[in-house]
C-alpha cells in the first residue's frame, strides 16, 4: 500500500474507533448482562399439570409453598399480612393470580394489577390446590361464560345499579376511600369479570349467584363487552371521565385556540 | 361597477327616506375601534352565544321536553327495551337517527363551555385593566348578571336530556332546595311539581332554557354591546393615546372584516373541536333513575367550584326547636356563591370609594400599576381554581393514585392558605415590575455589551428606551393613600361618618401604601447631569 | 463617575412631536410622543406582494367552499339509519367527523380569509377620533331639569297627596298578582317526605332484576340493591323509588358488635338494610367497601360505617343513613318489618332530629 491510502486508512480507523466503539461496547455489556440474568435468575418452578387432577393439586401445593405461603401461611391459614384462603374457591385464585394481582407487590392502599407471574397451567394448579382446602366458588365453565345471547340492555341496567357507582358508567374505574379504587374494566376478560363478581376481591362486595344469578352476570358482561367494542360516535372519548376532562379540553383546546386566533388577528401584518 | 353602485344607491335612498339612516351610517362607518387581541375575548363570548342560539334552535326541532316514560326501541341497541323518559329517548334519536344531529349537539355543548370560559377570561381582562371604572360600572354589573345567568342556563341545558349524570345533578339541586330554612320543602315541591323527580321538571326547565333566559340574555347582551358602542371602547396606554381620544381602525371596512371574520373563526373552531372530541355521551350514562349513580359524577366546569365547596365543607347541622338548619348544604351552595357574586358586583363601587377617584377613565391600567387590585384579582382566581379542583377530587384521586380523603383535607387547608399567599406573591411581583419599569426609564436597557474605559473601569452599555416606551412606562398615576381627616374640622365642628372615613383611610392605605412612583423628567435630568 | 454610558438619546424614527425639554423649565411628566410613524407592509409597497396576498385570501375562501361541498356530500352519502349496531355507530362517527370537518372548514376559512384580507390589504392606518366627556353639557342638563320640573309640576304629585298615596296603595300589592298564580306549581309537601313505599311485610326485590331474596342466598360481604315489591305498579314509580331505594349488606357476626342497642334485632342473620338516599343531598349511596365495611357516596364522599349503623365518619353528610328493620316472611324471603322510622334523604327544615 502506498503512503496516502495507509494514512487514509489510519484516519478512517481512528474515526471509526471514536464514533462506533462506545456503541458497540454498550451493546456488548447490555447483551452480557441480559444474558446472564436470563441464564441465572430464578424462574418460577415449572409445573406440568393441567386441570383438576391429583397431580395438579400437588403441583399447586408446591407452587403455593414457594410463592404464596410466606404471606398466606403454609396451609393457607392466613397471617397478619394476608387473609386465610380456605374456602375462597378456585375462582378467587384464578382471578387474583390470573390478573397478576397476586403475588402481591409493594404495600399500598390496595393490591394492584400487574404482570401475570404464572402460566395458565400454573394458575390452574394453584386454583385446584386452594379449592381442595375447602369448598368455594368454582371457576365458571364455558356455559356460564356464554354471554353472546345475553340481554345487553338489561345488563346495562343491572350494571348501572350495582356497579357503575364504583366502576363508572363506562367502566373506566372510580375512586374509593383512602387511596383505594375500583379498577378499570377495559381489557378484562369475561371470565375474570365473572370471577370478580362471584368472589368479591378486596374492597369489592360479593355478588354471589344466589342474589345475582348467572344469567344476570352474563347480561352485565355482554353489556360491558358491547360498549367496549363499539366505536365512539362523537370522536375522541377523552378518557370517558365526564365533565372534568371535557372542561379541561374546552379551556385548553377550545378557548386556547380562540385566544391564539385573537392574537393573530391583532398582530400587525408584515 | 356602475350598475352595482346604482342599485346600492337606490336601496340606500329607500332606507334613508324612511329612517333617516344616512347620518347614522356616516358616523358609524368611520367609528374608531381600538385594536388589541385582549379586546376579542368578549367577542368570543358573544359569538358563542349566537352559535348556541343557532344550534339550539336546530335541536329544539327534534327534542321532546317530556318526562313521560317510553320503552326504547330506537337505533342504539345497548338501551333496547329499557324504560326512559321521552326527553332522553329524543336526545338519543337526535344523536343517532338525525343526520347532523350529533355534530350539532356537540357544537351546542362545546359552545356552552366556551361561552362561559370566554366570559370568565373577558371579565378577568376587564378587572385587571380597570375597565370597570367610571363610566363603565353599569356594564360591569350587566356582565356579572350575564355570568351568573349563564351558569344557570348551562345547568338547565345539560339537564334537559334527563340522563343519569345530569339527573344526579338535579337530585343534588333538590337536596339543596330542601336545606333552605322554612320554605325549602315548599320550594322543592313547587319546582318539581311534587316529590322528586316528578314529571314537571323537564318541561319547566325547557321553557326557562329556550325562552326565558335567552330572552333575558338577548336584552342584556344588547345593552352591554350598545354601551360599549356608545361609551366607546377603552384603550391601552400608548403613544398618541389619551383620555380624550380613541385610536384604532375604522369600523368599516377593517373592523367589520376582523370582527365578522372572528365570528366565523369562533364558529369554525368550535365546530372542528366538536367534530373530533366527544362531549356528553349520554348513551353511556344511561337514562336517569334515582336508584343509580356513576362514579366520577361532576357538573360542567362552571358549576365545579360549587361542587368543590360542597365536598369540602364540614358536616355541620344545627338542630333547635324541632327544626334543622343544614349549614353543610346552605353555606356552600347559597351563601358562598352569593357572597362571591355580590363582591364581584360591588367591586367597582368599592374601589371608587376607597380611592376617591370619580373621574372618567378611558385609558386602561397596566395591571402592574394597580398591584393591590391585581393581587385581589389573582387571589379570587386562585380561590376559584382551588374550589374547582376540589370538585374533581375523585378524578384527581384515580388519575394520580392519591387518597380522596387526603385530597379533601388538603383542599380544606389550601383554600385558606394559598389565596392570601397568592395575593402577597402577586403584589410583590407587580411592585417588582414597577421598579423594573422605573429602572428602564432611568437607566435604559442593558445591552449585554461590556466596555472597558480608558482608565480601566468595566461598564455595561445601557441603551436608552424609545420615547414611545418611556411614555408607556410613565403615563400612569401613582396615588398616595388618602389622609385621615382630623376628627373636627377647622372650626371645631366634629365631622360625621367618622367610622366610615376611618375604614376608608385604612383601605386606602391597603391599596396604595406600596406605590412606586414613575420617574419624572426631573429625575432623569438629575441622573444625567451627574455624568 | 458615571456607572453607565448613554448613547445619543436623540435617535428614534421620525415623529412629529417635540422631545421633552431638558434644559430650562422641566415638565412634571414625560410627554406623549404622539402617534408613531406608519410602518408599511409589503403589500402596501409591492404590487406583486399585494397580488400574492389576494391569492392567499382567495385560496382561503376557496377552501371554505370545499368545506361546504364536503358537508353536503357527507350528509347525503353517509346514512347511519340504514345500518344497525356497531356499524350504525361507525357511520354516525364518520358522519359526525366529516360533517364537522366540512362545516368547520367552511366557517373557519371564511373567517381566516376575511381577517387575512383586513390585515394585509385593507388600510391599516390608525385613525384618531375625539372622545367627548360622557357628561352632558350644562345647557342640556339645565334643559333636562327644567323639563322634569315642569312635568312634575304638571302631574302635581307633590301637591295632590291623595293621588300619590292611593297610587302607591294600588301599585304595591300588584306585585302579589305575579306570585299568587304560581301557587299551583305543586302540592304542599304535607308529610310525604316522612313516608316511603316500605310497609310491614313488603318483600325486598333486587333492583333492577326483581328477584326476591332469602337470607341463605346472600354471602357474607355480599350486597344487594333493593326496592319494595310491586313498586313498579305504583302511580308514580320513580317518585317512590327515589325514596324507597335501599341497600342490603350481609355482615359477619363479629361485625355486629357495635350496633346501637335500640337497633337490636333489626337484622336477619347479620343482613342489614339501609336507605340508599344520602342524607347530604340525596345521591344514591352505593359504594360498599367489603373489607372496611364503609359505605361511600360517590357524589361528595360522605362515608358511613355499616358496623356502627351507618354513622358518618367522613364527608359533609351529618346524619347516619336510616335503617330498615328486616324480618322474614312465611316463605323465608326477606321482608321489611316496618317503614323507615325517620324521613329518608337530605335534611330539611321541619325535620327536627
Amino acid at each position: 500500500m502506498t503512503a496516502a491510502p495507509r494514512r487514509v486508512l489510519a484516519a478512517l480507523s481512528r474515526q471509526r474507533r471514536r464514533k462506533v466503539a462506545p456503541f458497540l461496547l454498550l451493546l456488548m455489556c447490555l447483551g452480557l448482562t441480559g444474558g446472564a440474568y436470563a441464564a441465572f435468575a430464578p424462574s418460577p418452578q415449572a409445573a406440568a399439570a393441567t386441570g383438576v387432577s391429583a397431580q395438579s393439586i400437588k403441583d399447586g401445593r408446591a407452587l403455593f409453598r414457594l410463592n404464596c405461603a410466606s404471606c398466606h401461611g403454609l396451609n393457607a391459614e392466613g397471617s397478619s399480612d394476608a387473609p386465610p384462603l380456605v374456602g375462597v374457591g378456585a375462582a378467587a385464585v384464578d382471578f387474583q393470580v390470573g390478573t397478576g394481582r397476586m403475588p402481591a407487590a409493594a404495600d399500598g392502599p390496595q393490591i394492584e394489577k400487574k404482570r401475570v407471574e404464572f402460566t395458565p397451567e400454573e394458575v390452574a394448579a394453584l386454583a385446584a390446590y386452594v379449592a381442595s382446602l375447602g369448598p368455594g366458588p368454582a371457576i365458571p365453565d364455558a356455559e356460564a361464560l356464554d354471554y353472546a345471547d345475553a340481554n345487553a340492555a338489561q345488563g346495562g341496567a343491572i350494571y348501572r345499579t350495582n356497579c357503575a357507582m364504583c366502576h363508572n358508567s363506562a367502566g373506566v374505574g372510580g375512586a374509593l376511600t383512602h387511596g383505594k379504587f375500583a379498577a378499570s374494566l377495559e381489557g378484562v376478560s369475561a371470565k375474570h369479570m365473572y370471577e370478580a363478581m362471584l368472589t368479591g376481591p378486596q374492597s369489592m362486595p360479593v355478588f354471589g349467584d344466589g342474589t345475582m344469578k348467572p344469567a344476570d352476570k352474563r347480561e352485565i358482561i355482554n353489556y360491558l363487552k358491547t360498549i367496549q367494542a363499539q366505536p365512539s360516535p362523537g370522536g375522541a372519548g377523552l378518557g370517558k371521565l365526564g365533565p372534568v376532562s371535557e372542561g379541561a379540553v374546552g379551556w385548553l383546546f377550545g378557548l386556547g385556540s380562540l385566544i391564539g386566533a385573537a392574537v393573530w388577528l391583532g398582530a400587525k401584518a408584515r | 361597477m356602475p350598475d352595482l353602485e346604482k342599485s346600492a344607491g337606490k336601496i340606500a335612498n329607500d332606507i334613508d327616506e324612511r329612517f333617516g339612516s344616512a347620518n347614522f351610517v356616516r358616523r358609524s362607518a368611520r367609528k374608531v375601534f381600538p385594536d388589541h387581541w385582549s379586546f376579542m375575548l368578549g367577542e368570543i363570548a358573544l359569538y358563542s352565544f349566537i352559535i348556541l342560539l343557532l344550534t339550539g334552535t336546530f335541536l329544539a326541532l327534534w327534542f321532546k321536553p317530556s318526562q313521560g316514560q317510553v320503552v326504547y326501541d330506537g337505533s342504539y341497541v345497548p338501551l333496547h327495551g329499557l324504560r326512559m323518559s321521552e326527553a332522553y329517548a329524543s336526545t338519543l334519536h337526535i344523536s343517532f337517527d338525525v343526520r347532523g344531529g350529533l355534530i350539532i349537539r356537540q357544537i351546542h355543548h362545546w359552545a356552552a363551555l366556551i361561552f362561559v370560559a370566554a366570559m370568565i377570561v373577558h371579565s378577568a381582562r376587564v378587572f385587571f385593566t380597570g375597565a370597570f371604572r367610571k363610566p363603565r360600572e353599569t356594564n360591569w354589573l350587566i356582565g356579572v348578571g350575564l355570568i351568573s345567568l349563564s351558569i344557570i342556563e348551562g345547568l338547565l341545558g345539560y339537564s334537559l336530556p334527563d340522563d343519569l349524570l345530569s339527573g344526579t345533578g338535579f337530585r343534588i339541586a333538590e337536596g339543596v332546595l330542601l336545606s333552605i330554612p322554612v320554605v325549602g320543602t315548599y320550594l322543592s315541591f313547587f319546582l318539581f311539581g311534587g316529590q322528586f323527580p316528578g314529571e314537571d321538571l323537564i318541561p319547566r326547565i325547557y321553557t326557562i332554557h329556550v325562552l326565558l333566559l335567552p330572552g333575558i340574555f338577548l336584552a342584556l347582551i344588547t345593552v352591554h354591546v350598545m354601551l360599549v358602542w356608545y361609551q366607546k371602547h377603552t384603550q391601552y396606554p400608548g403613544e398618541g393615546r389619551t383620555e380624550k381620544n380613541s385610536v384604532g381602525y375604522p369600523f368599516f371596512p377593517v373592523y367589520t372584516a376582523k370582527a365578522g371574520g372572528f365570528f366565523f373563526i369562533t364558529f369554525g373552531v368550535t365546530t372542528l373541536l366538536s367534530a373530533f372530541a366527544t362531549i356528553n355521551p349520554i348513551w353511556l350514562f344511561g337514562p336517569y333513575t334515582p336508584t343509580q349513580v356513576s362514579a366520577g359524577s361532576q357538573p360542567d366546569f362552571y358549576m365545579g367550584f360549587l361542587e368543590g365547596v360542597l365536598r369540602m365543607f364540614p358536616n355541620w347541622e344545627i338542630h333547635a326547636f324541632g327544626d334543622t338548619l343544614s349549614l353543610n348544604v346552605l353555606v356552600p351552595t347559597l351563601l358562598i356563591p352569593g357572597l362571591l357574586f355580590t363582591a364581584m358586583a360591588i367591586y367597582p363601587m368599592l374601589e371608587a370609594w376607597v380611592t376617591g377617584d370619580h373621574r372618567e377613565h378611558h385609558i386602561l391600567d397596566r395591571p402592574r400599576n394597580a398591584p393591590t387590585r391585581t393581587g385581589i384579582g389573582v387571589m379570587a382566581i386562585v380561590t376559584w381554581l382551588i374550589l374547582l379542583a376540589a370538585g374533581a377530587n375523585d378524578i384527581l384521586a384515580i388519575t394520580f393514585h392519591l387518597s380522596i380523603n387526603s385530597i379533601t383535607w388538603f383542599f380544606r387547608f389550601a383554600v385558606f392558605t394559598i389565596p392570601p399567599l397568592s395575593y402577597l406573591v402577586t403584589k410583590r411581583i407587580c411592585l417588582g415590575l414597577q421598579r423594573r419599569d422605573r429602572d428602564l426609564v432611568l437607566h435604559g436597557r442593558e445591552t449585554g455589551r461590556i466596555v472597558r474605559l480608558a482608565h480601566g473601569e468595566m461598564i455595561e452599555v445601557h441603551e436608552p428606551i424609545s420615547e414611545a416606551e418611556r411614555f408607556v412606562l410613565t403615563q400612569h398615576e401613582s396615588p398616595r393613600p388618602l389622609e385621615l381627616e382630623p376628627a373636627a374640622d377647622a372650626n371645631g365642628i366634629p365631622r360625621r361618618h367618622i367610622l366610615a372615613s376611618k375604614i376608608r383611610a385604612r383601605m386606602s392605605r391597603f391599596y396604595f401604601e406600596d406605590t412606586v412612583a414613575p420617574p419624572t423628567p426631573a429625575e432623569v435630568h438629575e441622573l444625567e447631569s451627574h455624568h | 463617575m458615571s456607572d453607565d454610558l448613554h448613547t445619543d438619546p436623540a435617535g428614534g424614527h421620525g415623529h412629529d412631536e417635540i422631545e421633552p425639554v431638558r434644559t430650562g423649565e422641566l415638565e412634571t411628566r414625560f410627554r406623549d410622543p404622539g402617534l408613531p410613524a406608519h410602518i408599511y407592509r409589503r403589500s402596501d409597497i409591492d404590487p406583486r406582494a399585494a397580488k400574492r396576498r389576494e391569492r392567499e385570501v382567495a385560496a382561503l375562501f376557496g377552501l371554505s367552499t370545499l368545506g361546504t361541498l364536503l358537508f353536503i356530500v357527507a350528509f347525503f352519502v353517509i346514512k347511519p339509519t340504514d345500518a344497525s349496531g356497531s356499524e350504525m355507530l361507525s357511520r354516525v362517527g364518520l358522519s359526525t367527523k366529516l360533517l364537522g370537518l366540512g362545516l368547520g372548514l367552511a366557517l373557519f376559512c371564511i373567517g381566516a380569509g376575511a381577517i387575512h384580507w383586513a390585515k394585509t390589504l385593507m388600510p391599516d392606518d390608525e385613525i384618531v377620533a375625539v372622545r367627548k366627556p360622557m357628561r352632558s353639557s350644562d345647557e342640556d342638563r339645565a334643559g333636562a331639569i327644567e323639563a322634569m320640573k315642569e312635568g312634575a309640576a304638571g302631574a302635581g304629585l307633590g301637591r295632590r297627596k291623595l293621588i300619590r298615596n292611593s297610587l302607591v296603595g294600588a301599585l304595591a300589592p300588584l306585585g302579589l298578582l305575579a306570585i299568587i298564580p304560581l301557587r299551583d306549581l305543586g302540592p304542599l309537601p304535607g308529610d310525604s317526605l316522612e313516608h316511603t313505599a316500605w310497609k310491614a311485610g313488603k318483600r325486598l326485590m333486587s333492583d333492577p332484576a326483581g328477584h326476591p331474596i332469602k337470607p341463605e342466598d346472600m354471602e357474607i360481604g355480599g350486597v344487594v340493591h333493593v326496592l319494595p315489591e310491586g313498586i313498579e305498579n305504583s302511580e308514580h314509580p320513580l317518585n317512590d323509588e327515589a325514596k324507597a331505594t335501599a341497600i342490603v349488606i350481609r355482615l359477619a357476626p363479629e361485625d355486629l358488635d357495635n350496633q346501637r342497642p335500640d337497633r337490636k334485632g333489626w337484622d336477619v342473620s347479620g343482613i342489614v338494610c339501609y336507605s340508599k338516599v344520602c342524607t347530604h343531598v340525596g345521591c344514591p349511596v352505593g359504594l360498599y367497601e367489603q373489607q372496611t365495611h364503609h359505605l361511600l357516596c360517590p357524589c361528595h364522599q360522605s362515608t358511613f360505617d355499616v358496623t356502627r349503623n351507618c354513622e358518618v365518619i367522613f364527608g359533609p353528610a351529618h346524619r347516619p343513613l336510616p335503617q330498615l328493620k328486616l324480618t322474614t316472611d312465611s316463605d323465608g324471603y326477606l321482608v321489611a318489618a316496618q317503614d323507615f322510622q325517620e324521613p329518608v334523604g337530605p335534611s330539611f327544615w321541619e325535620r327536627g332530629n
